[in-house]
C-alpha cells in the first residue's frame, strides 16, 4: 500500500511538472498564433524575437543599471519599434504575396534579429534574475517547481488578458476582422499596417514574457531560440488559429513528453523527451490535420 | 410609394476618363460619369462589363492608370481603401465579405471602428471612458439592427446565416459607418422575391431618411428601373449609355448589348 501511494505521488509529480512546463511552451505558441491569426503569416522569427526580447531586457539592466520594471518597459518599447520596422521595411512591401514568400521573409528576419541581438548585447550566457522564486515547493507532499508554478500563473493571466482584449475592445474587434477578411476590413476603414504593427507588438510582448520565464530557467542564451521550435508540435496539436488551442496543446505536449520519458523511456533506451513531442504531433496530424481547435478547412472543388 | 421629398444636390463624385487594365485585359476604358448628392445611381451591364472594377476604383481597391476621380471637390491620385472609408465611402461586396466567425452585432460594430476615439493605450488607462464610448456606439448599432429588422440574429455568428440575411448584415455594417456615399455591389443577387422587396425598401429608406447617396450595381432590371434616378450602362469596359431609366431602356446600344445584337 505504501508503495502504491508512493508510486501515485510520483506520477502526480511528473504530471504536474509536465503540465507546468507545458504552459511555458504555450507562452511561445501564443506569439505564433497571434501573428498567424491576424496576417496568415507563419512567423518563423517568433523564437528569435523571444531571445532578442530577453537579451534586451537583461542587457538594459546590465548596461544602464536600472531596476527591472524600468528595463521591462524599455524592452517592450524596443519590441514595438521592431514591430514597426518589420511592417515598414519587410511585410508592408509584401502585401498580397503568397504565404510561402512571407514565410521566407520571416526566416530572413530571424537571422537578422539573432545576429543583431548578439552584436548589441553580446553572445555570452546571461543570468536572468528578477526574483522569481526557484527551487522545490511541497504541496500535500507533492514536489512542485516554484518557477514552473509562477510560469503557469503568468500564462493563465496572459491568456485571460488576451481573451478580454480580443473580445471586448475596438482594437481586438479590428484584429479579428482582419483575420477573417482583409478586403472587408479595409472597406470599413481598418488599416492593415496599423493592425500588423499592433499584432507584432503584442507578439513581441508575449515573446518578452516567455523569454523572461525561459531565461530564468535556462539563462539567456542562443539556445532559447531553439526552444521555440517546441512550439511547432504545440501548434499542430492546438491549431494555428486558436488561443485556447495553444494552451491545451502546450499542456498535452508538456505532460506527454515528461510522462513518456519516465514511463516509456526506460524500455527504449531513454532520452525520448527530445523527440517525443514531434512524434506525437505527427501521429496527431494523421487524424486531425486542422488541430484540436483549428477551423476546419473546407474547400469547394 | 412615398412622396419624393429628397433634394438632389451638387456633384458628389466625378469620374473623368478613367481607364484600368490588368496586363493586356482592359477592365475599364475611358469612362466618365458623375454621382449627384442624394441620388440613387445605378450601374448596369452584362457580366464582365467592368462594373465591380468601377466600384473598386471609387473606394481605392484599384488605382486606375488614367483619368481622375474627384470626391467632395478633392481630386485624389492614389486613395487607400481605409482613407476612402474615413472620408465617408462605404460599400458592400458581390460575394458578401463578412467576418464569418463574429456575431451580427460584432460585425456591425466594426463599421463603427472609425468613429471610436479611444485607442489601445487610452483604453487601458481610462477604462471607464472606453466602456462608455463602447456603449454609445452599441446603441447606434442597435438602432441599425432594428431598422434592418434583424433583432433575432443579433448574437448569431454570421457564417451560419442564410445568404439573404448575410447581405442584410453587410448593409448594416456599411451603414454603421454613416457613409455619405454608399456603394452596393449586387445587393439583391441570389435573393427571392420577398427578400428583394425588403432590400429595396431598406435602400430607399436609407436614401430618403438619411440622405445617403447610393451607387448600386444590379442585374435585376425591374429593380434598377424602379429605384434609381439615373443609370450608367457599361459594356466591355466602355460606357454605352447614361441617363434616366426610361431613356436608357429605349437606347438602341443598350438593347443590343443585352440582347446580343450588333456585335
Amino acid at each position: 500500500m505504501q508503495d502504491f501511494l508512493g508510486e501515485f505521488y510520483f506520477f502526480l509529480e511528473v504530471l504536474i511538472s509536465g503540465l507546468l512546463t507545458g504552459t511555458l511552451y504555450s507562452l511561445i505558441a501564443l506569439g505564433f498564433v497571434l501573428i498567424f491569426k491576424a496576417s496568415g503569416v507563419f512567423n518563423f522569427a517568433q523564437g528569435a524575437m523571444m531571445l532578442f526580447a530577453a537579451l534586451s531586457f537583461v542587457g538594459i539592466q546590465e548596461k544602464l543599471g536600472v531596476p527591472w520594471p524600468v528595463a521591462f518597459v524599455l524592452a517592450v518599447l524596443i519590441m514595438v519599434i521592431l514591430a514597426y520596422l518589420v511592417d515598414k521595411l519587410v511585410l508592408g512591401k509584401l502585401v498580397n504575396q503568397e504565404p510561402i514568400i512571407l514565410f521566407m521573409a520571416t526566416i530572413g528576419i530571424t537571422f537578422f534579429i539573432d545576429g543583431f541581438g548578439q552584436t548589441i548585447w553580446g553572445s555570452d550566457i546571461k543570468v536572468l534574475d528578477i526574483g522569481i522564486p526557484t527551487g522545490p515547493l511541497f504541496i500535500f507532499d507533492i514536489l512542485i517547481d516554484k518557477l514552473e508554478l509562477v510560469a503557469g500563473v503568468v500564462a493563465a493571466i496572459m491568456v485571460a488578458g488576451l481573451a478580454i482584449f480580443f473580445s471586448k475592445t475596438k482594437v481586438g474587434r479590428a484584429l479579428r476582422a482582419v483575420a477573417d477578411d482583409h478586403q472587408a476590413a479595409l472597406s470599413v476603414g481598418i488599416s492593415l499596417h496599423h493592425i500588423w504593427i499592433i499584432v507584432w507588438s503584442v507578439a513581441g510582448l508575449v515573446g518578452l514574457i516567455a523569454g523572461i520565464m525561459w531565461g530564468t530557467k535556462l539563462g539567456v542564451q542562443f539556445s532559447l531560440s531553439l526552444v521555440a521550435l517546441k512550439a511547432l508540435p504545440v501548434l499542430i496539436l492546438g491549431g494555428f488559429t486558436s488561443i485556447p488551442g495553444a494552451i491545451v496543446g502546450g499542456l498535452i505536449i508538456g505532460a506527454g513528453e515528461k510522462l513518456a520519458e519516465i514511463y516509456i523511456g526506460p524500455f527504449i533506451g531513454g532520452a525520448i523527451e527530445n523527440w517525443f513531442a514531434y512524434m506525437l504531433a505527427m501521429v496527431f496530424l494523421l487524424f486531425r490535420p486542422q488541430g484540436l481547435f483549428g477551423e476546419k478547412i473546407i474547400e469547394r472543388v | 410609394m412615398l412622396e419624393d421629398t429628397r433634394k438632389i444636390g451638387d456633384i458628389l463624385l466625378d469620374v473623368k476618363g478613367i481607364s484600368l487594365s490588368f496586363g493586356a485585359v482592359k477592365a475599364i476604358a475611358d469612362v466618365s460619369f458623375d454621382i449627384l448628392e442624394g441620388e440613387v445611381r445605378a450601374i448596369i451591364g452584362p457580366n464582365g462589363a467592368g462594373k465591380t472594377s468601377m466600384l473598386n476604383c471609387i473606394n481605392g481597391f484599384y488605382h486606375p492608370q488614367q483619368g481622375t476621380i474627384t470626391y467632395k471637390g478633392t481630386t485624389r491620385s492614389q486613395m487607400k481603401p481605409y482613407e476612402a472609408a474615413a472620408q465617408g465611402i462605404g460599400r458592400t461586396f458581390q460575394n458578401v465579405a463578412l467576418f464569418k466567425g463574429m456575431s451580427t452585432l460584432d460585425n456591425i460594430m466594426t463599421g463603427r471602428n472609425l468613429k471610436m476615439k479611444s485607442g489601445i493605450l487610452s483604453a487601458l488607462i481610462w477604462r471607464g471612458r472606453a466602456e462608455r464610448e463602447e456603449l454609445e456606439h452599441r446603441r447606434f448599432v442597435e438602432d441599425i439592427i432594428n431598422f434592418l429588422e434583424i433583432e433575432a440574429i443579433r448574437k448569431t455568428p454570421v457564417g451560419r446565416l442564410p445568404y439573404g440575411l448575410q447581405k442584410r448584415v453587410e448593409l448594416g455594417r456599411a451603414l454603421a459607418a454613416e457613409p455619405d456615399l454608399l456603394l452596393l455591389d449586387e445587393p439583391m443577387a441570389g435573393m427571392n422575391l420577398e427578400e428583394k422587396e425588403d432590400m429595396c425598401r431598406f435602400i430607399l429608406d436609407v436614401n430618403q431618411e438619411f440622405g445617403t447617396t447610393i451607387c448600386l450595381i444590379e442585374h435585376d432590371m425591374g429593380v434598377v428601373m424602379d429605384i434609381s434616378d439615373r443609370v450608367l450602362v457599361l459594356d466591355y469596359g466602355g460606357k454605352i449609355a447614361d441617363g434616366t431609366p426610361d431613356a436608357v431602356r429605349a437606347d438602341q446600344n443598350v438593347i443590343d448589348a443585352y440582347l446580343g445584337g450588333g456585335h
